[in-house]
């Protein structure tokens, strides 16, 4: 019997549905060069520095399958192709809805050719399958605290299944870039910024650290939202403090932007 | 092509190590230039910085420019009509400068024009507080008529009623035309009387009295042209020869050939101010003779490049005076001194050389600025170190527009150049007849009414039925708009055909057209704006309910738009197959009337800053839009209703067929420096690879500011701070502070691309 092509499995396979916030072509800022985003809906944790909180409930998502998401995407494969990028599965937290989030990559990776990239807190890593992640080339992963009594103040959740998430993709050998927020007077201690780098040092596979100042730009969105900004008095770090922070990094041998 | 047998050697040492044959026996500089220019494959690292004389010769300009800026001018020379040789020489900086030449005797003197109308002229002259001489006003109104006047004779009562309601636009009618490119780099190769003996060939060609009756005026009308053209040329040495040069001969040298080069420029705007005044593609031309005299030793890389900045000092002071009317439509004191730069050859081989790069270099050596309008032809295959030096530009001053090599080069040739903003044409070969444009969703609202005028309730267009109902119906609107298309596309080119017989007659532009081959191809280059208006307002008609609203006399100014629809700028093929559409049946429409001199017919999707006249005129639209509200600029989708980022955006513009607006199609972006991603070098990577992104998906043209939205509030609050923040606005960069306040506010309002 001749081998199925992709055409005969997507005929027979089950449509992938799930909830999409809004999907967006963006630039250096959701992994390398320009990509499809498709940003999912829903989020177990609630960050007080989240600039997206209108992506917090799956409620808040239209209800969207993979086919249509992946023919939006397909609009793209050729400025893609030439200017170089990929897609990314964002959200909210993607791995919220794991199978349209491994569909995606899925189909992103081998029916239209592109780099894929998976954007996650890692809370839910455990539900990230093997197969999944054999299709993600890059994950954007966000280490928020070395200190679990600061990452449960500042997410409402536990740092442990992150940590085992990226150890995880260490042992799969897969390609990491660890995000890190600055906020000054919460995760900007030195311990805990010490704690990060050592840890990511550790991981073999974390090719770049992105060291973000804290930034109140989402501080409307929570306004929309009818919420209160948790940080709406919290500074944004000095380019010197950043500065600061990545050189923690590069001290362990990290490539730190 | 015409290809007059040469009379003269050049003399031996101009033209000293150069190859090639074809090029010496006919005036053909493409041919010279493929034999003889070195590409460059390497990166921006052999540049140099500014030396102490050229901050100095600047320094003397900038000084001047807070005086300019606040009287509007900064001075006229009112009662000398200019000539190529009718002003003394002037200087900046005599002891200085390497390259001279002013349009009057004195930097940002502007000069009166008064061929193009005496009206303006005078206008102006009353706007900026200078006397008006009445013996010139008597010459330019009894004895001289002038282009203004010839329109307005011939104008037909149709024209003139959609001139007034602003349904046509911005017909170079009392301006001059302008969009011709002159092949200055013939006077540096050849000099001046090789030029002439070439015309007077051309000209002896046509001594036969023709036979063919559809040939005589033609026939005389050229022989006439050509007899100026001579004229010029030796007023070109004449004017020359007054600062001590002799252009008789080819240029000797690098430093020789710019200023050969230059003075041919010089005169083509000491004659006409034409709107747009743009230099064409030099800088691999002036490569062969700096790589010459490098090779040679007898020029450093340093001195190679304060050659290219005083040059480039000199096409930044270019000016003309102009009336406040016109500022608004053409805001910013623009000349579109447009250069194009870089691109591939036929055979293969990059045009970029060095000089492409010192070129640029100079928004770094005087800093930004939005003249001469650099025009970057990218293609994915040009060299990778010139890429990322163009994004980098870009990046830090905003000053670089980019144009598809790949789309250009198989139509026009790898010697094109971009004229104004978006107009291709093979230099010294081709020239356009400037058409302004029509304004599409004005005249959509027109099929709703009736032909009636929305703001004024004037009958302009055909009186057709009034689209009925509560509703509106979107085969009704369809069939109305497609009668009053027919109506504009006839009653436009009327115009321009009107307009175009008036400029060659009273303002012909003789310098410039003395740096071309006599045959040259002509196109009639028509323009539409408001296409994302017409095509979200067509949309909003099929895909939601739109219910219009009448005043007492059945007139209908206002919609009420229930439910949702697509909208241009997402990518999205329900809409964006609208304003393909609407392109090519537009073009198609104008393809059906016939054009002065048998120009062929063209169309631009551009707006320059006219988005917000235009928008001014328009009554409110089923789209949502408030009457009075700008349109997007150019063939940009409307402000914030492109929601899925730049790149979404760009792909709606890039499905707009560039064989039905073969005069080019305009997308400006302006994104957030975070927009690019976190680190320099990667925004350069990025910047790049969007432009090869864009250029694979067939977009044309793509202005490319990286600005911070709180920069331009801050410069609006604060100009003495910004002197030199430059912006690109639809095919042309402006200094910001010199916008008006209204045409400010429009591009912060314009969506910006941020991060989030």
């Amino acid at each position: 019997m001749a081998e199925p092509t992709p055409a005969d499995r997507a005929a027979t396979r089950r449509p992938v549905t799930g909830t999409l916030h809004s999907w967006d072509l963006s630039t250096g800022v959701d992994g390398p060069g320009t990509r499809f985003v498709a940003f999912l809906a829903g989020c177990p944790l609630r960050c007080l520095y989240c600039h997206n909180p209108d992506t917090r409930h799956m409620r808040d998502g239209q209800p969207s399958s993979a086919d249509g998401i992946v023919q939006e995407a397909a609009k793209y494969t050729a400025f893609i192709r030439a200017s170089g990028g990929g897609a990314t599965v964002s959200g909210g937290e993607p791995l919220l809805q794991p199978e349209l989030t491994g569909e995606l990559l899925h189909r992103f990776k081998h029916e239209l050719g592109l780099h894929t990239a998976l954007d996650t807190s890692g809370f839910l890593g455990a539900r990230a399958t093997d197969a999944l992640l054999a299709d993600t080339d890059l994950v954007l992963l966000d280490i928020k605290s070395w200190d679990n009594a600061l990452h449960r103040h500042l997410t409402g959740q536990e740092l442990a299944p992150t940590l085992e998430f990226a150890r995880r993709l260490a042992g799969l050998g897969t390609e990491v870039w660890v995000r890190f927020v600055l906020v000054p007077g919460l995760t900007d201690a030195a311990g805990n910024i010490e704690g990060v780098a050592a840890f990511t040092a550790s991981l073999g596979n974390v090719t770049r650290v992105d060291v973000l100042p804290f930034h109140r730009l989402g501080a409307a969105k929570w306004r929309a939202l009818g919420l209160d900004f948790p940080l709406a008095d919290t500074p944004v770090p000095t380019p010197g403090r950043t500065a600061e922070a990545r050189a923690v990094f590069e001290a362990h041998g990290l490539h730190a932007v | 092509m015409t290809t007059a047998p040469h009379t003269q050697p050049a003399p031996a040492p101009a033209w000293e190590g150069f190859r090639g044959e074809a090029w010496r026996d006919a005036i053909d500089v493409r041919d010279f230039i493929q034999h003889n220019y070195t590409p460059y494959e390497g990166d921006a690292g052999f540049l140099t910085g500014p030396t102490e004389r050229t901050t100095e010769v600047w320094r003397r300009i900038t000084d001047r420019f807070p005086e300019e800026r606040a009287k509007g001018v900064y001075d006229v020379a009112h009662d000398i009509p200019s000539t190529i040789t009718a002003h003394a020489p002037g200087w900046i900086d005599r002891e200085r400068e390497l390259i001279v030449g002013l349009q009057t005797d004195a930097p940002l003197k502007r000069a009166i024009m008064p061929n193009g109308g005496w009206r303006m002229v005078a206008g102006a002259l009353r706007t900026y507080g200078y006397p008006v001489d009445p013996q010139l006003e008597k010459t330019f109104t009894e004895y001289r008529k002038t282009h203004n006047a010839g329109v307005f004779d011939a104008y037909t009562p149709d024209i003139r009623a959609a001139r007034r309601a602003g349904v046509i636009t911005g017909l170079p009618d009392s301006y001059g035309r302008g969009r011709i490119i002159g092949d200055y780099r013939r006077v540096a190769l050849y000099g001046v009387d090789r030029l002439i003996n070439a015309k007077l060939a051309e000209k002896a060609e046509l001594d036969a009295a023709p036979r063919d009756p559809a040939r005589l005026e033609e026939t005389i009308r050229e022989r006439e042209e050509l007899a100026e053209q001579i004229r010029a040329l030796g007023e070109l040495k004449e004017m020359a020869s007054a600062y001590g040069y002799d252009l008789s001969g080819p240029a000797r040298t690098g430093r020789e050939a710019v200023q050969w080069l230059y003075f041919a420029y010089l005169a083509a705007v000491k004659e006409q101010n034409g709107a747009a005044m743009s230099l064409g593609r030099t800088s691999t031309f002036l490569d062969v003779y700096l790589q010459r005299d490098l090779d040679a030793g007898l020029l450093t890389e340093q001195q190679a490049q304060e050659l290219i900045d005083d040059f480039v000092v000199k096409l930044r002071i270019v000016r003309f005076l102009r009336t406040p009317e016109y500022d608004e439509l053409f805001s910013g004191d623009p000349t579109w001194v447009t250069e194009s730069i870089g691109g591939m050859g036929t055979d293969g081989r990059t045009l970029v050389t060095r000089t492409s790069f010192r070129y640029l270099q100079t928004l770094y050596n005087l800093g930004p600025a939005p003249e001469p309008n650099m025009t970057v032809f990218w293609s994915p295959r040009l060299p990778r170190g010139f890429k990322e030096f163009c994004a980098q530009v870009s990046i830090d001053t905003s000053s670089v527009q980019y144009e598809s090599d790949e789309l250009m080069r198989p139509r026009f040739g790898d010697d094109t150049a971009i004229a104004c903003c978006v107009s291709a044409m093979e230099v010294g070969k081709q020239m356009q007849f400037f058409g302004a444009r029509v304004n599409l969703a004005k005249t959509l609202l027109y099929a709703i009414n009736g032909g009636r005028d929305e703001k004024s309730g004037e009958q302009v267009g055909p009186a057709t039925a009034p689209v009925g109902g509560d509703v509106l119906d979107h085969e009704e609107v369809l069939a109305r708009f497609d009668e009053q298309l027919d109506w504009l596309a006839e009653t436009y080119v009327h115009a321009l055909n009107v307009i175009h017989y008036m400029h060659d007659r009273y303002a012909y532009e003789r310098l410039e057209m003395a740096l071309h081959d006599r045959d040259v191809r002509r196109t009639m280059a028509c323009g539409i704006a408001g296409l994302a208006v017409a095509a979200d307002s067509l949309a909003a008609i099929e895909y939601a309910k739109v219910t219009p609203v009448r005043d007492a006399t059945g007139l209908v100014t206002d919609y009420l738009v229930q439910g949702d629809h697509p909208t241009y700028g997402n990518n999205d093929d329900r809409v964006d197959a609208i304003a393909v559409r609407l392109v090519e049946d537009f073009m198609g429409k104008v393809r059906k009337h016939p054009t002065y001199r048998g120009a062929e017919h063209t169309q631009s999707v551009l707006t320059i800053t006219s988005n917000v006249v235009y928008g001014r005129k328009t009554g409110n639209t089923p789209d949502g839009r408030r009457a009075g509200e700008p349109f997007s600029p150019g063939a940009n989708p409307m402000n914030g209703r492109d929601r899925h980022g730049y790149v979404a955006s760009a792909l709606s513009v890039a499905k707009l067929p560039y064989e039905h607006a073969e005069d080019g199609i305009s997308l400006t972006n302006t994104v957030a420096p975070d927009a690019l991603g976190r680190t320099a070098a990667e925004r350069i990577t990025n910047l790049v690879g969007v432009l090869d992104g864009y250029v694979a998906c067939h977009g044309f043209h793509m202005n490319v500011n990286v600005l911070n939205r709180d920069t331009l509030v801050d410069a609006m609050a604060h100009p003495e701070k910004y002197p030199q923040l430059t912006i690109r606005v639809s095919g042309y960069a402006v200094n910001f502070v010199r916008l008006t306040r209204e045409q400010q506010l429009d591009v912060i309002g314009r969506t910006f691309h941020d991060a989030l």
